[in-house]
């Protein structure tokens, strides 16, 4: 019976075209923005977490001012660590290795064009590299790594390397960093993200020389040995430094933190902004919605004399409203649909859009967005008819019938 | 031939017992009906005449389980409709009344089969049964070539062919017809009540019609003459010869002067 009360919703829906559209096109305006912002806002999250997950969770920064995404972070601040705290750290228990970076920016040149990069200064001895590589810093694609008496030599990302110059640039080419010579001898594989591929490594003695640092580092990046408690090891390693620059807890100038906290930090930004920007998209889902329950009580209106003659020939209360209930459904469900196809074609222009800028943005259609959108719209649409549907179904046949068309 | 008093209460398919109606309209009470009593028994065919006004659909509403009395009792089968559930009165409308209106009132959206096979949707009838029924439904009312059309593609009479196909859908026992000719000129109007008489004769449906026209009136078994909410007479038909013609159609003034001629007719008895 279910069955013919759709081709039934079906046909009423199909004799008023127009207005079927009209109010179809509220729902799925509305879908196409959750959906668009939700497969974007997912996908960030995704790749973000993909990265970390390359990375490990089991690494710490430590890097001088105050939290990474607070209002003081970044450049502005003007403290540093210094070698000192980077030994102190490392030989603190549950650290496997603690190293430090020194973190700067470059103007690199190769046959006369100019560009400014990220350059690290990184350790160049056999265990420190080895670490590296487990912590996801080096990944060597063409040439071979750092020895421990290398200088003035450089391992280039992938983006300067082949997307950068006009000449693509190989191991063994010559570029200058800041007016200095250095040599070619590593290009990294691809990555995927912005900041690693456009990085440029070089000895920790040759950043020294090159930006002046003769005892600052920028960052220690350190590893929690395995089965340790990361958060344990945070505190033992926030009071070691603090002891050491002399400042009392809460007032801390620096600030040390795992992926594990870094991811979740980031995860929580998106959620926050995702929520924001769906909570705004659901606004138009409201107005659709109210759209639908005036389609549908004009519907009502427009119909009594049917609504007398179904129910003159055996129909129910309840199955008049249930037809009305599938009718509004419907409309709810055709619009998640075309929301749905539509949202799937904006978030890929999107994609698109940002790949034209060396963004990599890939949207994440999972299954429960998909069924999601759809059930969301179609409850939105059976809600929206509710009331309509109790009014047809309240109608006394008798008076309905007595109403002229 | 004598017939027990139990096998003759049970023979009864309508009573009406003291029925009124009373529509408020704002402050004003209305009485439509006022004290109705009536019986028709099972197979019986039953015409109900009378001026506008006079009560007659309003009855016929009562009778259909799609209104029920502000007083009184409405019996169908032996059971008051006034003590039943919506559901039950759907039920009832659905599989024991087939209704045909003045206006045939058909779905304009919906083919002539799909029209005919609504009732039995709401009786849960398997969709290969229902078309089945339909079609030879439709082919008895002489409509087996229009099955798949609309019934704005249709002439008056198919439409009211239609609407008895539909009435008969779920095989009820009652059909009621409120002014079944009422839309359709006397050819056509013949053609129906053909088919209703024959559906008394032959099937042996109860069937009570509403109507202006003394001549369709006179097709029925018994005629009752309302006035007022009231029964002014009930007329024995049946073994009168019967002159079932349509062949003029009676306007509202010629049944008024008929209402008139009863009335002084009766007064004039009383006396």
């Amino acid at each position: 019976m279910i069955g013919d009360f759709f081709i039934l919703a079906l046909k009423n829906l199909r004799r008023r075209k127009l207005r079927s559209w009209l109010t179809v096109l509220g729902i799925f305006i509305g879908i196409t923005a959750v959906v668009t912002l939700i497969s974007l806002s997912q996908g960030m999250r995704d790749s973000i977490n993909e990265q970390f997950e390359k990375i490990g969770k089991s690494r710490i920064m430590i890097v001088p001012g105050g939290a990474f995404f607070g209002p003081m972070s970044s450049s502005a601040s003007v403290d540093t660590l210094s070698e000192r705290e980077a030994e102190l750290v490392n030989k603190i228990h549950g650290i496997e290795l603690a190293s430090g970076i020194i973190s700067d920016t470059g103007v690199i040149e190769y046959k006369d064009e100019l560009e400014s990069f990220s350059v690290w200064g990184m350790h160049t001895d056999s265990e420190r590299t080895k670490y590296y590589k487990s912590i996801g810093l080096l990944d060597i694609g063409k040439g071979r790594e750092f020895k421990a008496s290398d200088n003035h030599k450089a391992i280039i990302g992938h983006k300067i390397a082949y997307e950068t110059y006009e000449e693509d640039i190989h191991v063994g080419n010559k570029i200058t960093i800041n007016g200095i010579d250095f040599n070619v001898i590593g290009i990294q594989n691809e990555i995927g993200t912005g900041m690693h591929d456009s990085l440029i490594r070089i000895p920790i003695e040759s950043a020294r020389e090159l930006f002046e640092k003769p005892n600052n580092i920028d960052v220690i990046i350190a590893k929690v040995a395995d089965g340790e408690n990361i958060d344990d090891v945070i505190d033992e390693i926030e009071k070691v430094l603090r002891k050491y620059r002399d400042v009392d807890e809460g007032e801390e100038d620096f600030s040390v933190q795992s992926s594990a906290q870094t991811i979740e930090q980031l995860n929580g930004i998106l959620a926050m902004v995702q929520g924001v920007l769906v909570g705004i998209a659901a606004i138009s889902l409201l107005v659709g919605g109210i759209g639908i329950m005036n389609t549908m009580y004009t519907s009502v209106l427009e119909r009594r004399k049917e609504i007398g003659i179904i129910k003159s020939v055996g129909a129910r209360n309840s199955y008049v409203s249930l037809l009305f209930l599938i009718e509004s459904g419907m409309l709810g469900t055709v619009g998640g649909i075309i929301g749905l196809l539509l949202g799937y074609g904006f978030s890929k222009v999107a994609q698109l859009a940002a790949s034209m800028f060396d963004v990599s943005l890939v949207p994440s259609f999972g299954f429960s967005l998909i069924l999601g959108a759809l059930l969301f719209s179609f409850l939105i649409g059976a809600m929206s008819g509710l009331l309509p549907a109790r009014q047809a179904a309240k109608l006394q046949p008798v008076d309905a019938l007595r109403k002229k068309r | 031939m004598k017939s027990s008093k139990k096998s003759k209460s049970n023979n009864i398919a309508i009573k009406l017992t003291n029925v009124w109606k009373i529509y408020k309209m704002g402050e004003v009470e209305v009485p439509a009906l006022r004290g109705l009593s009536l019986e028709i028994k099972k197979g019986e065919f039953v015409s109900i005449m009378g001026p506008s006004g006079s009560g007659k659909s309003t009855s016929m509403n009562l009778v259909g389980c799609l209104d029920i009395p502000t007083k009184g009792q409405v019996y169908l089968s032996h059971k008051n409709i006034a003590s039943m559930t919506e559901s039950n009165l759907a039920q009832i409308r659905g599989k024991k009344i087939g209704f045909i209106f003045q206006q045939f009132n058909l779905i304009n959206t919906l083919s002539a089969l799909e029209n005919v096979t609504l009732p039995m949707i709401f009786q849960k009838v398997p969709q290969i049964n229902r078309d089945h029924r339909a079609t030879k439904l439709l082919k008895m009312v002489k409509l087996g070539h229009r099955i798949y059309h609309r019934p704005s593609e249709m002439s008056g009479g198919e439409q009211q062919r239609v609407a008895i196909a539909r009435a008969l859908a779920n095989d009820p026992d009652i059909i009621l017809a409120d002014e079944p000719t009422g839309n359709l000129d006397s050819k056509t109007g013949q053609e129906v009540m053909k088919i209703l008489t024959d559906l008394n004769r032959l099937e042996g449906k109860t069937i009570i019609i509403v109507t202006h026209d003394e001549e369709v009136g006179r097709c029925a078994d018994r005629m009752a003459i309302l006035k007022d909410g009231q029964i002014l007479e009930i007329q024995n038909l049946k073994n009168k010869h019967k002159k079932c013609g349509i062949g003029k159609k009676q306007t509202k003034q010629q049944t008024t002067k008929l209402i008139k001629k009863k009335e002084i007719k009766k007064q004039s008895n009383k006396k």
